[in-house]
């Protein structure tokens, strides 16, 4: 079935210069291995396209159940520069989380939150 | 044998320079009653709130600290010296004997004892005799920047060296922001400056710390998702270091939030990039091997981080300035808003065609998501939300190019689509930061009593 990233994982957006990290984090387990398989680097790249990254590199936390996200070149410069009003790029994490993921039906039962 | 140390609570009173006034009360509190060696640090220096700070200091040598130092200190200070229990803060900002001479008032005006009160000094390399060290890791592009402020992020040594020196508060300006928790840790445990394991973990549990609340509830509810008790008032976090450099993370007593194996691994990856190394200029941690566990209610312990050599530079922040943002904002509501809105937008491309680089939102339909260029918006098929307010901003090096925005959002009033009420513009200074990295023999830091 295909639900939201959302209702897998959550995560939090920092940023130091024109740089952005976002952290995916299983709710439980059991997702680690479905995050693994769909949240890819190029699928990240993807969603922030517009943002023209330059590099998005995926560093895996297997004891965590989470991945990290390094994303170069997404912040239109960076906090200093971005004329953006979240100039931060507090918001990104959210864009991530508002992704299309395939999960298998055992997983089903387990997703957290209400089914949108 | 030797008796295992006793550990050191270290509890956060701020993680920002606007942080709750309130939150530093129950920590005291909690701090107290454990009856453990304490140290109560407040990180309050944004990357942009030291140049803003550098500005203030240029037009009123007596300021450029933390400005609602006071009121942070006010609370708290009385019970802090009592107890024993010191304080270490970047709010010293660009001007830490300045904040040290407001606490040494602060303390006579509360009828206190005189605290011993050190100031960090090291950091500020804006000065003329630091210009050549700026000019070789910046380059020529140096001379045509006009520089606020330069400061190089010092690490936990002379915090380390000051407690030591039996030091009741600590002021510090640039510093890194774990240093101010392993700072007070080296100094209660002794730890030498190249225990890599040791300070990796002091180093974590800073990072832990240094946000204040985003690792206790804040900055993480998500209704239906992730709820977090007492949402309004999260207590702030504490550490419990051991003599080893492991640690647990709790809140202070009867407080909201909470501290959740979730919580703290969002704050854990929080500005990390690569996970195996978080450079500070006191150690490589190493947090690919970490986990948490839950240790109790409310309390995560943190276990298998690392940590390796030290950077041999360190890094320094020059900030400049960079001309002027001008943002005005209108609203629409009702029929049609999102086609009103998305025509006041073209009014102000055509007026400010030639002299200003438009950047658009339609709050309401695509604005934090998007991009400068305008990209995202465009992906976006015109709709029919019903209540939209448009922002537009621009920058410009000559402050009266940037005003034209204001003037033409405003006289949007009367000439431009119908029905858009509430503007509101502003124009402010910006301030560009360039990082660059300096040996650290160049930069010697150390401490100063001051009386």
């Amino acid at each position: 079935m295909t639900t939201r990233l959302h209702r897998l994982a959550h995560g939090r957006t920092g940023d130091k210069g024109d740089r952005s990290n976002i952290s995916v984090i299983a709710y439980r387990p059991e997702f680690y291995e479905t995050l693994v398989a769909e949240v890819t680097e190029a699928r990240v790249a993807a969603i922030l396209g517009h943002r023209r990254p330059r590099r998005v590199t995926r560093y895996l936390l297997p004891r965590l159940h989470a991945m990290n996200f390094v994303i170069d070149g997404v912040l239109d410069g960076g906090v200093n520069s971005s004329l953006n009003l979240d100039a931060h790029g507090k918001a990104l994490a959210f864009l991530l989380l508002d992704m299309e993921v395939e999960v298998s039906a055992e997983l089903a039962p387990l997703l957290v939150g209400p089914n949108p | 044998m030797i008796p295992a140390m006793t550990p050191l609570l270290v509890g956060a009173g701020a993680g920002f320079s606007g942080d709750r006034l309130d939150a530093a009360g129950p920590v005291v509190d909690t701090l107290i009653a454990r009856d453990l060696p304490s140290v109560l640090i407040f990180e309050t220096l944004a990357e942009r709130t030291l140049a803003l700070a550098q500005l203030q200091r240029r037009t009123d040598p007596d300021a450029g600290y933390e400005p609602l130092l006071a009121e942070m200190l006010g609370p708290i200070l009385a019970r802090c010296l009592a107890h024993r229990i010191r304080i270490v803060s970047n709010f010293g900002a660009a001007n830490p004997r300045a904040a040290a001479r407001r606490i040494l008032r602060l303390a006579a005006e509360s009828g206190l004892r005189a605290p011993r009160v050190a100031v960090v000094h090291g950091d500020d390399v804006s000065s003329d005799e630091h210009r050549p060290l700026l000019r070789e890791a910046i380059g020529e592009r140096l001379d045509a920047m006009n520089v606020v402020s330069a400061n190089a992020y010092l690490g936990a040594e002379p915090i380390a060296s000051a407690l030591r020196d039996g030091a009741d508060i600590v002021v510090a300006g640039r510093v890194a922001d774990p240093s101010l928790v392993l700072g007070p840790a080296m100094a209660h445990f002794g730890w030498a400056a190249d225990d890599w394991d040791r300070l990796g973990r002091g180093t974590m549990a800073g990072h832990l710390l240094e946000c204040g609340a985003q690792v206790t509830g804040g900055y993480f509810a998500d209704p239906g998702y992730k709820d977090v008790p007492g949402v309004h008032e999260p207590g702030f976090p504490i550490a419990e270091i051991r003599e080893d450099g492991q640690f647990e993370i709790f809140k202070a007593d009867g407080t909201g939030g909470c501290v959740t194996a979730r919580t703290v691994k969002e704050q854990l990856l929080y500005e990390v990039h690569d996970p195996s190394a978080y450079l500070t200029p006191d150690v490589t941690a190493d947090i690919g091997e970490a986990e948490v566990t839950e240790a109790g209610p409310d309390r995560v312990r943190l276990s298998g981080i690392r940590g390796h050599r030290r950077p041999d530079q360190l890094k320094v922040n020059v900030c400049t300035e960079a001309g002027w943002l001008a943002e005005g904002e209108v609203s629409y509501a009702g029929p049609g808003a999102e086609a009103r809105a998305r025509l006041a937008g073209d009014i102000l491309r055509r007026r400010l065609d030639g002299t200003l680089q438009l950047r658009l939102d339609l709050i309401g339909v695509a604005s934090v998501f998007a991009d400068d260029a305008g990209r995202y918006l465009e992906a976006q098929p015109p709709g029919d939300a019903r209540d939209v307010r448009i922002r537009v901003a621009a920058r410009h090096d000559d402050r009266a190019a940037a005003q034209r925005l204001l003037r033409e959002v405003t006289a949007l009033y009367t000439c431009g689509p119908a029905g858009g009420g509430g503007v509101r513009t502003s124009i402010r200074m910006r301030l560009d930061t360039v990082s660059c990295f300096i040996p650290r023999a160049a930069i010697p830091a150390g401490f100063e009593v001051v009386a």
